[in-house]
């Protein structure tokens, strides 16, 4: 009996070593993931769309940008797959509207119920060696990069950036009403600070992103600008029209953890 | 290393079809066929051999990822003194960062950047950078590789952006060449940028001082008996902060100056911790009777007031350094003699074959 089942778990043990030992044997594919972003209701539109936030304030943005990074899948069967480091960064900017559909290759095929990922740049990216932070992790990049979304003065990653226009405001030098909302902090390197680093999940319901070799799902989450200024905490651009490296920050991220919901799916197939 | 790849192709392809028409050409030729080409030109660098002075520390940089090689030095050193890396391309790093003092400002109290546009603190000098853990008066920035943007993108000091400083530099006639000499490519990345400029700033050693002959025992480093007093009254009154051969223990702390006209709340700004208001960088003192003015905003012209300041001049202020209580009063009780021995002492950390090296010039 005890035999049998050492017999049995060895066996186990070498088909499982055998299926680690070999990647190649399991078939991969392609998920995307599109992030939509909305006001409320409404699509948002940069410098046209007009839109009113919890507090009533009516407010045009300029700017909408956040990364997400260190990206994970989970399938019905609980298994995870965690996309490799290196390539788990991307920089969402509503600009650049090629940013907002991620193409994850190499998935394991299978059926995924959730991603879960951070909103931000973790700490150990965020202090690595300079040549380890290409692409979008660039702070001197193109418009794609983290050009404009890095603090040089206290070397950090923006992980989300809102800039805007607003009667609630008050008017700047220029004559102009805006509201500036970078949010940053990682923990910090050698000093503990504030960690502003959030972790999202989004389920797909009833809904499963079916991975094969021929068959790309695309997931589409909806992020919702109105929610920053709703949630734990009502925002007002009035009382707060330049949030940056302040404590209150975290009042602005605790909200934004909060901003994407899931939408849907369609899937591709190829033959 | 692409068009390299792309000629060594084209060589291949040629030599195969050479070969090929050859043999189908002249069956039973006898000449072999001796390939012949362009000979491609060899990227061949020149380790820069970094030497650790006797007496300091181990040094903080990592220098493993950022080999350091003589076309990287002298990258950076061309980078260092150009003007184009200000947006207006009127300032270079060393136009603030002036080698005859080492590397300080002395003529501005404040950073003095693009169209005149003055900074909210004094420059710090530069020397021995392989040896800090962070940078700035705040510590904001702690890996030297990531400094030079901080200067490049502030609004009042070079106001250039990165990403279109590169692109500048990647049409510019000499940088391709320039970065292809250091880094076998004329691809000019972030990262070649950085650590270039990281190469040139690491050789900034200072370690000649006479104060530095005399720890080493070495020929010309005799010290005269008020600058030997000055050295026994620094170790028992200042060496708490100004600790070691860098003259800095590297951490941050209020040293009571008045903030009736200045309410920089220092390193708190970086961190957001309370505890950090009003702190400061200890900055080290080498060369520091040459890279006047003192203080993260410049107030002190000279030694004789710095020493004063700390003599009779420390503020009463919650956020104090306990070391600068001395019995419960703020300040260290100095006689205007001791306070003469420790500015003699100060003067033989002066390295003049530092401030004078051609190497670390704009030539």
């Amino acid at each position: 009996m005890y035999r049998s089942l050492l017999l049995t778990g060895l066996f186990g043990l070498a088909v499982w070593a055998c299926d680690t030992a070999d990647p190649d044997l399991v078939q991969t594919g392609t998920l995307h993931l599109t992030f939509d972003n909305v006001a409320g209701a409404q699509d948002l539109q940069l410098t046209t769309g007009t839109y009113r936030n919890a507090t009533g304030e009516s407010f045009t943005p300029t700017a909408f940008n956040y990364f997400v990074s260190n990206i994970k899948l989970t399938a019905t069967d609980g298994r995870q797959y965690i996309v490799p480091q290196d390539s788990s960064y991307f920089l969402i900017r509503e600009n650049v509207p090629t940013s907002q559909t991620i193409s994850l290759a190499n998935v394991p095929v299978g059926d995924y119920k959730s991603v879960s990922f951070l909103i931000g740049v973790d700490s150990l990216r965020s202090t690595m060696d300079i040549g380890r932070r290409t692409g979008v992790l660039d702070p001197a990049g193109d418009h794609t990069s983290a050009n404009g979304m890095y603090w040089s003065w206290n070397s950090g990653y923006i992980f989300m950036k809102l800039e805007g226009t607003s009667p609630s405001a008050p008017t700047d030098a220029t004559g102009n009403s805006t509201f500036r909302y970078h949010v940053g902090f990682f923990g910090g390197r050698d000093t503990r600070t504030i960690n502003n680093l959030k972790t999202v999940t989004i389920d797909f319901g009833s809904d499963l992103a079916s991975v094969k070799p021929a068959q790309v799902p695309t997931v589409t989450v909806q992020t919702d600008v109105l929610k920053i200024f709703e949630g734990p905490a009502a925002v007002s651009i009035a009382k707060n029209p330049e949030v940056m490296v302040s404590d209150y920050s975290q009042t602005v991220a605790n909200n934004y953890a909060r901003m994407m919901t899931y939408k849907g799916m369609t899937t591709a197939t190829s033959n | 290393m692409r068009r390299w790849n792309l000629i060594g192709l084209i060589v291949s392809v040629g030599l195969f079809g050479a070969a090929v028409s050859c043999q189908s050409g002249e069956p039973g030729g006898s000449e072999p066929v001796v390939p012949v080409g362009p000979k491609p030109v060899d990227y061949k660098t020149t380790p820069y051999i970094w030497q650790k002075p006797a007496n300091f520390p181990d040094p903080i940089y990592n220098f493993a990822r950022n080999p350091m090689t003589v076309e990287g030095v002298e990258l950076g050193r061309v980078l260092f003194y150009d003007d184009a890396l200000s947006a207006n391309g009127t300032i270079s790093c060393g136009f603030c960062h002036q080698q005859g003092s080492a590397f300080a400002h002395t003529d501005h109290a404040l950073s003095h950047g693009i169209n005149d546009k003055i900074g909210t603190r004094n420059n710090l000098s530069l020397q021995n950078l392989a040896f800090y853990k962070s940078f700035f008066w705040d510590g904001g920035v702690s890996d030297l590789d990531l400094v030079p943007i901080a200067p490049i993108e502030n609004p009042v000091e070079m106001g250039h952006n990165m990403g279109v400083l590169l692109a500048n530099l990647r049409k510019s006639p000499k940088y391709p060449a320039l970065f292809k000499t250091a880094y076998g490519s004329d691809s000019i990345t972030t990262e070649r940028f950085l650590k270039s400029l990281s190469q040139f700033m690491l050789t900034m050693v200072s370690a000649n001082s006479r104060y530095d002959k005399f720890v080493r025992k070495e020929a010309g480093g005799e010290l005269l008996p008020d600058e030997l007093a000055g050295q026994t009254l620094f170790q028992q009154k200042c060496a708490t902060c100004h600790a070691g051969e860098l003259f800095t223990d590297q951490t941050f702390r209020n040293n009571g100056l008045s903030r009736a006209l200045n309410q920089d709340k220092g390193r708190s700004l970086v961190t957001l911790r309370p505890e950090d208001k009003y702190r400061f960088k200890v900055p080290g003192l080498r060369n520091v009777d040459r890279s006047p003015p003192y203080m993260h905003d410049g107030r002190f012209l000279t030694l004789e007031q710095v020493l004063k300041h700390y003599a009779s001049g420390v503020q009463e202020v919650p956020e104090l350094d306990p070391a600068l209580r001395t019995d419960g009063k703020p300040g260290i009780p100095l006689t205007g003699t001791e306070q003469k021995q420790i500015i003699a002492f100060l003067q033989t950390l002066t390295d003049f074959d530092y401030i004078s090296d051609r190497r670390l010039g704009p030539n």
